[in-house]
């Protein structure tokens, strides 16, 4: 059950820690500071699993980002040879599989949405999702992607745990079926009492999801498009790390040699 | 080979004085010989001034300074430039490692008295240095144009709007526009790409020049040229090159290490070098949550918010600036190196080093109640560091000082 | 200096040593500025070479593909047109196609790697207009005189050429319409800017 996930609300002091995985008793502290879940900037999260070194995951990824997110959003930094060629995926399949707007492998990610009709469809134009895994943060995509719930008073009937009043539509309802939140009561301070959502619950589970996605759980699913946004978000992160380890091994044995030399000289002094 | 070598020196020295700068500035500069851990900075500020020079001329040759184009220009940096993503990740690290090399190299100057008679000139202009460092640091921190840049730039061009009388008209002058534009993009890109590194350079030879004239203190603060030799050199000092020259090149290959973990591995840290909001490109119309300044910034931008109004703030924001530019004059303690300084001084440095890394952090942090109280006392504190350095340092009780370095 | 026993052959060991590989590493560091000076991904991108189906020309019909932001044609030629060619080698400037402009297989009377389909720069050599194409018969309605066999001209100075591409003499254009790399990646299919399987017998 999905459910199960959002029983023990694991939080983060909003995205600027990513990489300062918080302690437990930070962790605690923040949930005794702040009990609700009432969404907004660094809200409720849930934690990402980012592995770029997953090729299948990215793989996985992109085509649940090319055949979902693409419909609406750009990604109009990335092309897709380079899609192709880091992610290993041949030139045929990537023109078969991947590629629905053009044939130039050269070209970038656009969508053919006309941005004025989103606007007026949507309130809001679809943003570009090159960059988003870097401003929101990979935990915020993964809670956001997760936590749609059921809203009739919202004009597209959902709702969003990380993004309240999204003017996105549960685009991947087919793969997760629909959520409705199970609320519980809440004292504040100065006594009152209102009601707040404690989880979410499927209440309608996936209607015949489509191949390839019967093997693999929603989580799953959006587990790998997450990763995929976050290499998307930054291509060459798959290769920086491999560049930097032999850069500082080569400054190591510079630094071996310059510090005798240092040592050499100054063995005048005194 | 080397008697024509010699013959081309000759030649070139012949009109051009390459062996006196030589001599003056590197061979037969002497320094003290006690310099410390605290002494590799200058060269290091120097040296990255160097990168950012070379990495701002390959970042300006794809990068588009319009409002239209400059958030895509720099992801195409990022993506479609070969190595791009390099030459972005050591301009944008190297900005704040200017600052970290800056900051512990004028702390370095309050330890050991460095900007006591008769380097009084040298501790200003560096001050100069630092100053349009700070400006070359806030028009190259909008030409990204993410939502943190403009709205940088937006809160900064404001504080220029406090000003009683003709606020309101400069703030349009330097936006040139009624908000941050493209016009604004436009112009601040010609200051930070030749304007205020061309005053930059010109500063630090300046810089150079009266720190050669007067020569370097040391952590003794001890003057090396009151003890000379018979042949005229003094007997602690040692010809800059080779013996700091290779010491310095330690401190350079030890920092290129720190450098290069950031560049490759944590191009963000965690935020503070490259901040998330950044990523969304500029919109004027609507203001990211959250908004800080970047972290060399924020000590002064604490003290901006800790006073309870306007005009106030602007006024107390850059005093905390121009209040180093009269140490040389505030300090009247005989001494200069905190080793023989007496506890009026320690403390009170200790206290401002507190201070100062405190308001850094409530910079970052929203300004709640508790904060803004945080911020006021420690404001006073930083302020008394200075106006009652006159009275400490006058009655302070020093420690006799050595007549040679130790 | 108080030079107390140095020893100056460890010195200059370390000098030599810690010099070369600093300077191996200033070395490196000079790829990564080179390498950015180098056409980025979006300049390739732009300029890659175009995929075009052949499939569906109808003999004596002529289709055009933009490859770097250029015109290229690809004709359709039945046996008749190509048997003409040779007829009109007294009349053309280069018959053989022996200036170096082209690659090594437009080198013949023809001007192509099969002949039954011409592949140019549809971009006239004389100052850079596009030319018209005329088919055979047509010479009368465009001026060009009846027994035209088919072919271009320029409409801005007049330049003609023959069904092969080849610049007729006493034009202003100086040489035969361009060949561009291109290579067929099937017989229904040829890729434009890229010639890398074409190999010279």
């Amino acid at each position: 059950m999905i459910n199960a996930r959002f029983s023990i609300p694991e939080r983060e002091p909003a995205k600027r820690g990513r990489n300062l995985i918080p302690s437990p008793v930070i962790l605690l502290l923040l949930l005794l500071a702040n009990p609700c879940w009432s969404a907004g900037e660094g809200g409720y999260t849930l934690r990402a699993h980012v592995d770029l070194s997953d090729r299948k995951s990215l793989q996985r990824g992109a085509r649940t980002f090319v055949n979902y997110c693409l419909s609406c959003h750009s990604a109009s930094f990335m092309r897709y040879n380079r899609l192709g060629r880091d992610l290993h995926i041949s030139e045929d399949v990537l023109k078969e599989n991947f590629m629905f707007g053009t044939d130039k492998t050269g070209d970038t990610m656009t969508v053919a949405l006309n941005r004025r009709e989103a606007e007026k469809y949507f309130g809001v134009a679809p943003p570009d999702l090159s960059v988003t895994a870097r401003s929101r943060g990979a935990d915020w995509l993964y809670t956001y992607l997760m936590t749609f719930y059921r809203d009739t008073s919202r004009p597209n009937g959902v709702n969003n745990l990380a993004f309240e009043d999204t003017a996105m539509p549960h685009v991947l309802w087919q793969l997760q079926g629909w959520q409705e939140p199970v609320y519980k009561e809440e004292v504040h301070e100065d006594g009152r009492v209102s009601q707040v959502i404690d989880h979410l619950e499927v209440v309608t589970g996936p209607v015949e999801k489509p191949q390839p996605y019967q093997e693999e759980s929603y989580e799953e699913t959006v587990s790998d498009l997450v990763n995929f946004m976050v290499y998307l978000g930054e291509p060459i992160k798959l290769k920086r790390n491999k560049i930097g380890a032999w850069t500082i091994t080569y400054l190591l044995v510079l630094l071996v040699l310059v510090y005798l030399l240092k040592r050499e000289y100054w063995r005048d002094v005194r | 080979m080397t008697k024509r070598l010699l013959a081309l020196r000759d030649w070139v020295d012949a009109r051009f004085p390459l062996l006196q700068l030589w001599n003056d500035h590197l061979a037969r500069y002497y320094a003290p010989k006690n310099f410390n851990f605290w002494y590799f900075f200058g060269s290091l500020a120097l040296f990255i001034l160097v990168i950012q020079i070379v990495t701002g001329i390959w970042l300006t040759m794809n990068y588009k300074p319009s409002a239209e184009l400059a958030f895509a220009s720099v992801e195409y940096i990022m993506r479609d430039v070969e190595w791009g993503w390099w030459i972005r990740y050591m301009h944008s690290t190297g900005a704040s490692a200017f600052f970290i090399v800056i900051y512990l190299h004028m702390y370095r100057a309050m330890l050991y008295g460095s900007y006591k008679r008769p380097r009084e000139l040298l501790w200003i202009i560096g001050m100069l240095i630092y100053f349009t460092l700070m400006a070359e640091a806030f028009f190259g921190y909008l030409l990204p144009w993410g939502q943190m840049s403009y709205w940088g730039a937006q809160v900064i061009i404001s504080l220029f709007g406090a000003l009683p009388v003709i606020g309101d008209d400069l703030a349009l002058w330097i936006r040139g526009d009624f908000v941050v534009s493209d016009v604004t993009l436009n112009r601040f890109f010609s200051l930070h790409v030749i304007a205020f590194p061309l005053v930059l350079c010109g500063l630090v030879g300046a810089h150079l020049i009266a720190l050669h004239e007067v020569g370097s203190n040391n952590p003794d603060g001890v003057e090396i040229k009151d003890n000379k030799g018979a042949d005229g050199i003094p007997l602690d000092g040692i010809p800059f090159h080779p013996y700091y020259t290779v010491k310095d090149i330690v401190g350079v290959v030890v920092f290129l290490i720190i450098f290069c973990a950031v560049v490759f591995f944590q191009p963000e840290m965690g935020g503070y070098f490259l901040e998330a909001n950044n990523f969304i490109p500029a919109d004027p119309l609507k203001t990211p949550e959250h908004i800080a300044p970047v972290w060399y910034f924020t000590p002064f931008y604490a003290i901006l918010r800790a006073i309870p109004s306007q005009f106030g703030g602007v006024v107390a924001m850059g005093a905390a600036v121009m209040l180093f530019f009269f140490l040389p004059w505030l300090d009247r303690s005989p001494v200069k190196s905190i080793r023989y300084r007496g506890w009026n001084y320690k403390i009170a440095l200790a206290l401002f080093t507190l201070s100062f890394i405190v308001l850094g952090w409530l910079g970052l942090q929203p300004a709640t109640t508790a904060y803004t109280w945080m911020a006021r006392l420690f404001t006073l504190i930083y302020f008394l560091f200075f106006l009652l350095m006159p009275f400490y340092t006058a009655s302070d009780r020093e420690k006799p000082v050595p007549d040679r370095v130790t | 200096m108080k030079s107390v026993e140095v020893n100056s052959e460890r010195r200059r060991f370390l000098t030599t040593t810690a010099s070369v590989v600093g300077g191996a590493g200033a070395l490196a560091t000079t790829i990564p500025f080179v390498s950015t000076l180098t056409p980025s991904a979006k300049a390739k991108a732009i300029g890659a070479p175009v995929e075009a189906d052949i499939d569906d020309l109808e003999v004596g019909e002529r289709k055009i593909v933009k490859w770097r932001g250029k015109p290229v044609w690809i004709l359709r030629r039945d046996d008749a047109a190509i048997d003409e060619l040779s007829e009109l080698d007294d009349d053309v400037k280069d018959p053989a196609s022996n200036t170096e402009q082209q690659p090594f297989y437009a080198r013949n009377e023809y001007r192509s790697q099969r002949a039954e389909y011409l592949i140019v720069l549809g971009i006239c050599t004389h100052l850079g207009c596009s030319p018209v194409y005329a088919r055979k018969g047509e010479g009368e309605a465009h001026r060009l005189g009846a027994d035209w066999k088919g072919g271009f001209f320029c409409p801005c100075h007049g330049s003609r050429f023959d069904l092969a591409g080849r610049v007729f003499k006493g034009v202003p254009a100086p040489s035969n319409l361009v060949v561009p790399p291109h290579q067929y990646l099937s017989d229904t299919r040829v890729l434009i800017g890229d010639d890398s399987a074409v190999v010279q017998s």
